[in-house]
């Protein structure tokens, strides 16, 4: 079974997914959650810094707080809710060069490792600064109909497919 | 139950990003490169549906909106850093994390450069500060920066999004 579910199928169903967590958290817990990821990533850097580093301050987590809250457990959700649905449908598959990358880059590990990580510092600290991500700006700060996210998810867009179209090239 | 349900709505969420494959690499650099526009009728859908149940629930009262602040010259510099990196590793945070769990192994790396990119943010925070001031409005709403209904944002954004979908399918985008 590989079953590939359609997209706007999919999409329709976070949105009621959103709308029901939106009303349960408030109901169940008093406060409004919504969908989001990228402060996870930005606690669990200071979770591990504050692990290694003795008499460990910082403005910033300190701001955010490095506990475990709603978010990282959706985070961790995430997570499981992929592991055990590739184990189901069969997608699970141990991949070190993903297929795109290949057609323009070769069957390069090396290259791969190092352009997602170097990539993955400019997302972390792009949406550090944008206060949000495809998921808190994209999907919960739109579904509020928030100015901010128009515009993060405009310029999301513009520049990944204008750098895009200049990393990816035939070469 | 805080926790919980995090968890619960974060395996919900996990489940359909992979069941509907937007999670992979390929997906998401092939929406950038304007090829297979997947994660684009993904992520409409789930405005338009998302934002006519939080903004009815909010009408009656039922929730509190969490907005973030408009501030732009942020959102700008950070969203154009954003598009640069992900570009490069193919995932967001969230996709990241997924596309681990579906064995893609190169994710880790991914999750790695974010876990440096966000500490690197946390110790320049000081420095920049006046940065997340420029051109801040507050927490603002679209329908209250144009002063009308949220409905009729919606309705446009819906209409706008039927007109692509139907592009994207003409196209076999």
């Amino acid at each position: 079974m590989n079953k590939e579910l359609n997209p706007y199928v999919g999409g329709a169903l976070v949105g009621v997914l959103a709308t029901l967590s939106a009303y349960l958290t408030t109901v169940l817990t008093g406060k409004t959650n919504f969908f989001g990821t990228s402060t996870t990533f930005a606690k669990i850097s200071g979770m591990i810094e504050n692990a290694c580093v003795p008499n460990f301050y910082n403005e910033y987590f300190s701001k955010i707080g490095l506990n475990i809250d709603w978010q990282f457990m959706f985070v961790v959700g995430i997570f499981v809710g992929a592991l055990i649905t590739a184990f189901l449908t069969k997608s699970f598959k141990i991949e070190f060069v993903p297929p795109v990358f290949k057609e323009y880059f070769g069957n390069n590990f090396i290259l791969r490792a190092f352009l997602a990580f170097v990539g993955g510092i400019f997302v972390a600290f792009g949406v550090r600064l944008a206060d949000g991500c495809p998921s808190g700006h994209g999907l919960s700060g739109m579904m509020q109909l928030a100015l901010s996210s128009l515009l993060a998810v405009i310029v999301f867009f513009l520049s990944g497919i204008i750098f895009a179209n200049i990393i990816y090239r035939r070469r | 139950m805080n926790l919980i349900l995090g968890f619960i709505f974060g395996v919900l969420f996990g489940s359909i990003l992979t069941l509907s494959r937007v999670i992979r690499f390929e997906k998401q650099i092939s929406a950038l490169l304007l090829k297979d526009m997947t994660i684009v009728k993904f992520m409409f859908s789930a405005v338009i549906v998302g934002a006519i149940g939080i903004n009815l629930l909010n009408s009656f009262g039922l929730i509190e909106l969490h907005l973030k602040p408009m501030m732009f010259g942020a959102i700008v510099i950070g969203g154009i850093l954003f598009g640069l990196g992900w570009s490069l590793t193919g995932y967001c945070p969230g996709t990241a994390a997924a596309s681990l769990a579906e064995g893609r192994i190169h994710a880790i790396f991914a999750i790695l450069g974010m876990l440096v990119g966000s500490a690197i943010f946390a110790h320049s925070y000081p420095i920049l500060k006046p940065l997340l001031n420029f051109g801040n409005l507050g927490e603002i709403t679209i329908y209250q920066y144009f002063g009308i209904s949220p409905f009729v944002v919606i309705s446009i954004f819906a209409l706008g999004a039927l007109f692509l979908f139907i592009w994207f399918e003409k196209k076999k985008l």
